[in-house]
Order: structure tokens, then C-alpha cells, then sequence
């Protein structure tokens, strides 16, 4: 009982500058939060992209072309066109006359994402087995097959961030008008 | 029923003759009755229903009043004779491990609320094994303190109740294609369901950890083999979004984020993310493949629109639906399920003649903000072909558009937010086919 009143205190003078709900949560939340530090959830966060630090590791898509056949092409295809998982990776364009097949190449805005999606996703029967550096080869291999880059251009957190995808300004940000 | 008011069109309804009794509650072409007709079915009505019904006229005593049944089940089932009531999960792709959806029943099930295990399902690598007391749910990035929580924990958090639907943007998809699908209110518009969420809002979390004044958004990700991750910009997050931890009343089903998953009200259902284990707030979008590659419409000028959240207001007849067959003439009820992700329904209409002219539906009562309405209308069918259509509008006065006008607006190229009024056509032979009008 003898913090009641300096919790209850607080409580109003929360109430004088914020909605009554807002004091409420605070007094009833249980505060039950561990503190982590960022290195403690160094494998879990897996999130890559222009904010969030890409890791550490490099590779061409030279290095990358036997990663990709052993570990890709039996869904994606040889050359990246869909193959029997019906998911292409290379092709497409955005101003063709009939509907435009979207794929990393003619439609992904951003190449942070490309790793952010085969670090989390791929390949999708085993997920997470490749090191962050199979992850720069593989990703420059299909950059490489999308002719956006050459075979032995290094791709890093650096040099993916620069890379500017072809349609980088074919998106509209509706968030503002939901 | 002796005690209601009547007026005198409801003491017509109980004429004995189904044209007669009706002939001055048509409210709209081909047979649409009044809502009265609804709530007035009095005498008249059940003598109606009486003289159409197929009664088996085997009056002995059944065999279960002889003889006791089984004692009382830890988890109760539904009975083998509803056995049928499923989702269809589809044939298993292998090079698609765990990935898919699943969709309810629409037009078996009656009532706003779906059962849990009738929810439907997507899911982009399987639904993960998680045991609770070895999962957590972290807090990082722009924030003064990063946070974790286990289960436990979680559950000493106060909890709110919300009972709301859940729509896949992708649902009713198959109506932009320019063939109208034969399929069935499931299989077309499956994607969708209503529950009672229960959960910490997201806000208590976020004030615990600290948000950085210059945070706008956050990123959900899930601890699925696919880590699903979505951003949802920081003001709605805060807004009314919660960390569900119970579905109607249980905790979580495995499929639906056990134990404990993202609910965020009216939007689309993919960033409503399952399995929650990290939420990172950050200046920007973390531009994931779900919101970039995916989950994104292209329009006819080749832009494409990203982060189209609401779900836009839709309603659709669940009975009668695809692949029914009327069996005989007389009154039907046309009924069916209304939304909006901008506010709760305020009116439904139905057209019997392709959209010539409409009638107003009556709504349960209870139709609540974001969750789902039930309507209902009176339909006298007497073997003339139809065109059943329902409209919705919602509480900020949108009105669910039509089919070329949505068209018009996304273009041939768009995919997600398929809201526009369906067509059930229904034959003189009493067929039920999804039909464009
Ligand atoms: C077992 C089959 C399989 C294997 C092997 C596989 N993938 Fe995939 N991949 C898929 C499927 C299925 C999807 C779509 C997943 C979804 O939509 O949820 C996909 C999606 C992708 C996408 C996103 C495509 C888009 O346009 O949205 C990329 C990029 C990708 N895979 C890269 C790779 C890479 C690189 C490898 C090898 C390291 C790989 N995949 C191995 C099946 C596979």
C-alpha cells in the first residue's frame, strides 16, 4: 500500500496532460518488458534495408552461379524464368505493350530487398540456410541475370544500397491517404 | 409474436396464398419482399414455409432418445453430420512448402463470428510448431529501451476484446479476371472471417519501450520459416492495433499466430502478422517483398500503388450463392455478409434484376465497427431468371462500387482490393452461377 499514492499522484497528473486512457494503461501496465541489447538480437533482427545496417560479406555474381543452380534453379529455373515454382526472377518490363511480367528486375523498387527476402525466405525448403555471404553471391547472380549488373561487380551493403533498381520510381505511397 | 406491432401490409402476409400474401410487400423487381415480411412472419409465414417443406413423415421415436450417447469430451467437435462444413486447403505444393490458403465456408456458416478452425488460412511457408514458453516477442530499433517479452508475461498485460473481421486484400480476386469463375461464395470470396480478438494493445508495448520521436513507422515480423514481415506506419500502430494473444475466447490457433499475433483493424490481412516475435520501429517503410513485389497494384499508366491498406466497403450474398440449386418455387431469404475497414455498415441493398432496381436489406442489430453485418431480405422466386446482387454502404458514406467502375478505376492489371458488387445469376431451372453484369 505505501506506493499507492505516489502511483495514484502520477496517475492525475497524467490525467491533466494526457487523455484518461493513457494514465490508465500506465497504471495498469505490468512493466514486465526484459531490456535486450541490439548484439543480443543480432540473429533474430533480419531486417535489411536502407535504415536498418545491412550485415557484413560480399560477393559476385560470378561466386554466386553455382549457388543458384544447386539451391535455386530447381524451382526458379536455370535461367531465372519461372521454372516449375511458376516465380520468375529476371524478365519483364514495365512499359511493354501487354501486362508487364513483374519481377525483381522490371518491377522491385529496392535492392535492399532482394536481400532482405532470400536471407528470411529463401531457399523456401530450407529458409535461412545460406551465410550472409552465399546470400551477396546468390542476389548478385540474379541482379547479374537481370542485367543490371556485370559478373564480377561486388555486391555489398554498400553497393546494393547504391544500385538503382529500374522501376525505383514506379511506386505511389498511399499510406498518407489511408 | 402475439405481442408485436402489426401494421397492415404484415396483416396481409397472413393471407393464405404465397401471391396474394405477398403481392403488396414487393419492394423491388423480380420478387424482392419487404424486410417486414421478415419480423411478420407470423401465422401466415409458418403456414407458408409449411406447405412448401419437405417434411419425412417418420414419427416414431428416434434411436438416440433410447439410449444414452457418450459422457462428456475434453475439446468438443462438430457433429460428424456437419462434417462437411470445411475449408479447402487445396492440394499441397512441394515446391511451395507450407504455402497457401485456405478458405471458409461462407455459405455454410450463419451468424457474424467464424470458428476458429474454419478461419481462413494464408500462409507463405507453413504454420510453424511454436512452443510458447521458448518464443519471444522483441521491441527494437527506434526506441529508448529495446524490450522482450515471453509468453507469460504477455499474458499479465491488460487485454482488450475486438470483434472484427480479417480480409486477404487478395479475396475476390478471381473477379478481375475477365471470365466470370464458376465457383461458390467460399471459393470466391473465402478469404475472409470475423472473430473475437483479444489482445494488449500495441500502444501499451510501445509507451513501455520508449518510442523515438522521430519513429513513423513500424516493421511486424512473424516467426514463420518465411519470417513475414510487413511496416505499418507508427499513427495506426498506435492507433488501435493489438497483440492478440485469444481468438474467440481460446488462445490462438497454430494457423492463426499461435501464440500470439499481430490484429490490426480493417486493413488487409497480410500485416496482420502471425507469430509475432519482433516489431522494429524505424523513420521509414522497411520496403519487405510482401509490400513491394507483392501486395501492390499496378494501374493501367504502369504506376503501382503501394501500402493500400483499408479494406474498402463490400458486401456479398452468401445464400442464394454459387453452385446452389433452388430446388422449388416460393419465398427464399436472399442473405449475405457486409464490412467495411472504414467503419461499421450502415446500409446493404439488393437488386434481383441485375442492378435495375433495389431494396433495402434489413441488418442484425449488432453490427459493430469492422466486424462483419449480416443482411437479410425476403424473395418470392417463382422460376423467372435472376440476377441477385448486394451494394453496401458504410458509416463514412461509401458505397460499394460496381464492377466497371472499380475496373475503370484499378485498371486490367490490378489484383488486390477486389470490392466491387458480385452477380449471382439464378436460371429458371434454379442454378446458381457467379455472372458479370
Ligand atoms: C523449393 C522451391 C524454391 C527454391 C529451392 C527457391 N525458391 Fe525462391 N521462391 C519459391 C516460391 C514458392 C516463392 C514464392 C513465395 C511466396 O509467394 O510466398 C519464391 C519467391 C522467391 C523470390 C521473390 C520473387 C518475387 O518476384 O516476389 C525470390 C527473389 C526468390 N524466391 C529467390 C530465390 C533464391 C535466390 C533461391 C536460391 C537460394 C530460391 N529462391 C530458392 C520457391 C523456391
Amino acid at each position: 500500500m505505501s506506493n499507492f499514492k505516489p502511483t495514484l499522484a502520477l496517475a492525475l497528473c497524467f490525467t491533466l496532460s494526457a487523455p484518461l486512457a493513457v494514465a490508465q494503461q500506465i497504471l495498469e501496465s505490468p512493466q514486465l518488458g526484459n531490456t535486450v541489447t541490439q548484439m543480443e538480437l543480432s540473429e533474430l533482427d533480419l531486417i535489411a534495408s536502407e535504415e536498418s545496417v545491412l550485415p557484413a560479406g560480399s560477393g559476385t555474381a560470378f561466386q554466386g552461379r553455382e549457388i543458384y543452380a544447386a539451391k535455386c534453379a530447381s524451382c526458379h529455373g536455370a535461367e531465372g524464368l519461372g521454372g516449375a515454382a511458376n516465380q520468375p526472377l529476371v524478365g519483364g518490363n514495365m512499359r511493354s505493350e501487354d501486362a508487364p511480367i513483374r519481377t525483381v528486375g522490371s518491377y522491385w523498387p529496392h535492392a535492399s530487398t532482394l536481400f532482405d527476402y532470400v536471407r528470411r525466405a529463401m531457399p523456401a525448403n530450407a529458409p535461412k540456410s545460406l551465410s550472409n555471404t552465399e546470400v551477396y553471391q546468390v542476389i548478385a547472380y540474379v541482379l547479374y541475370m537481370n542485367g543490371l549488373i556485370d559478373q564480377y561487380k561486388v555486391i555489398n551493403a554498400e553497393t546494393l544500397l547504391a544500385l538503382k533498381m529500374p522501376n525505383a520510381g514506379g511506386f505511389v505511397d498511399m499510406s498518407a491517404s489511408d | 409474436m402475439s405481442s408485436r406491432k402489426t401494421d397492415a401490409s404484415e396483416a396481409r402476409a397472413t393471407t393464405p396464398t404465397l401471391d396474394s400474401a405477398t403481392a403488396d410487400l414487393v419492394v423491388a423487381g423480380n420478387g424482392l419482399l419487404s424486410r417486414r415480411l421478415l419480423l411478420g412472419l407470423g401465422l401466415g409465414g409458418a403456414g407458408l414455409s409449411a406447405a412448401s417443406g419437405a417434411l419425412g413423415a417418420d414419427f416414431s421415436m428416434p434411436a438416440w432418445s433410447k439410449q444414452p450417447g457418450p459422457g462428456p469430451s475434453g475439446y468438443g467437435q462438430p457433429s460428424r453430420f456437419a462434417a462437411d462444413i470445411q475449408r479447402d486447403p487445396g492440394r499441397a505444393n512441394p515446391l511451395y512448402p507450407g504455402g497457401g490458403a485456405s478458405r471458409t465456408p461462407l455459405h455454410q456458416l450463419r451468424g457474424t463470428i467464424t470458428p476458429n478452425g474454419l478461419h481462413f488460412e494464408r500462409h507463405h511457408a507453413g504454420v510453424p510448431e511454436i512452443d510458447p514458453a521458448a518464443h519471444t516477442l522483441f521491441i527494437n530499433g527506434l526506441v529508448e529501451r529495446p524490450l522482450a517479452f515471453d509468453y507469460e508475461s504477455l499474458l499479465r498485460y491488460p487485454m482488450v476484446s475486438r470483434t472484427q473481421f480479417l480480409e486477404c486484400s487478395g479475396n475476390s480476386g478471381a473477379l478481375f479476371r475477365d471470365a466470370a469463375v464458376d465457383g461458390t461464395a467460399q471459393s470466391i470470396n473465402g478469404l475472409v472471417s470475423c472473430a473475437e480478438w483479444t489482445g494488449i494493445p500495441l500502444s501499451v508495448l510501445l509507451d513501455e519501450a520508449g518510442v523515438s520521436p522521430e519513429a513513423r513507422w513500424i516493421s511486424a515480423v512473424g516467426a514463420d520459416a518465411a519470417s513475414m514481415g510487413r511496416s505499418i506506419p507508427l499513427n495506426k500502430a498506435v492507433d488501435d492495433v493489438l497483440v492478440a494473444l485469444f481468438q474467440n475466447g481460446e488462445p490462438l490457433r497454430p494457423e492463426q499466430g499461435y501464440p500470439v499475433r499481430l490484429f490490426v483493424p480493417g486493413w488487409e490481412g497480410n500485416v496482420s502478422v502471425k507469430w509475432l516475435t519482433q516489431i522494429k520501429l524505424s523513420k521509414e517503410p522497411s520496403q519487405f517483398r510482401d509490400e513491394t513485389s507483392k501486395y501492390t497494384d499496378t494501374l493501367a499508366d504502369r504506376s503501382s500503388l503501394q501500402f493500400t491498406f483499408p479494406m474498402g466497403v463490400k458486401s456479398i450474398i452468401t445464400s442464394p450463392s454459387g453452385k446452389m440449386q433452388l430446388r422449388t418455387h416460393g419465398l427464399y431469404q436472399v442473405e449475405g455478409l457486409a464490412w467495411s475497414g472504414a467503419g461499421s455498415i450502415a446500409k446493404v441493398e439488393i437488386s434481383a434484376d441485375g442492378g435495375a432496381t433495389w431494396a433495402e436489406a434489413a441488418i442484425d442489430a449488432q453490427a459493430g465497427d469492422k466486424s462483419l453485418a449480416r443482411f437479410r431480405l425476403p424473395w418470392r422466386w417463382q422460376g423467372n431468371p435472376a440476377q441477385l446482387i448486394s451494394r453496401a454502404t458504410d458509416s463514412a458514406g461509401n458505397l460499394q462500387p460496381t464492377r466497371s467502375q472499380l475496373l475503370s478505376e484499378k485498371g486490367a492489371l490490378a489484383f488486390y482490393h477486389f470490392n466491387a458488387q458480385q452477380c449471382w445469376a439464378v436460371s429458371s431451372n434454379g442454378e446458381v452461377k457467379n455472372t458479370y453484369v
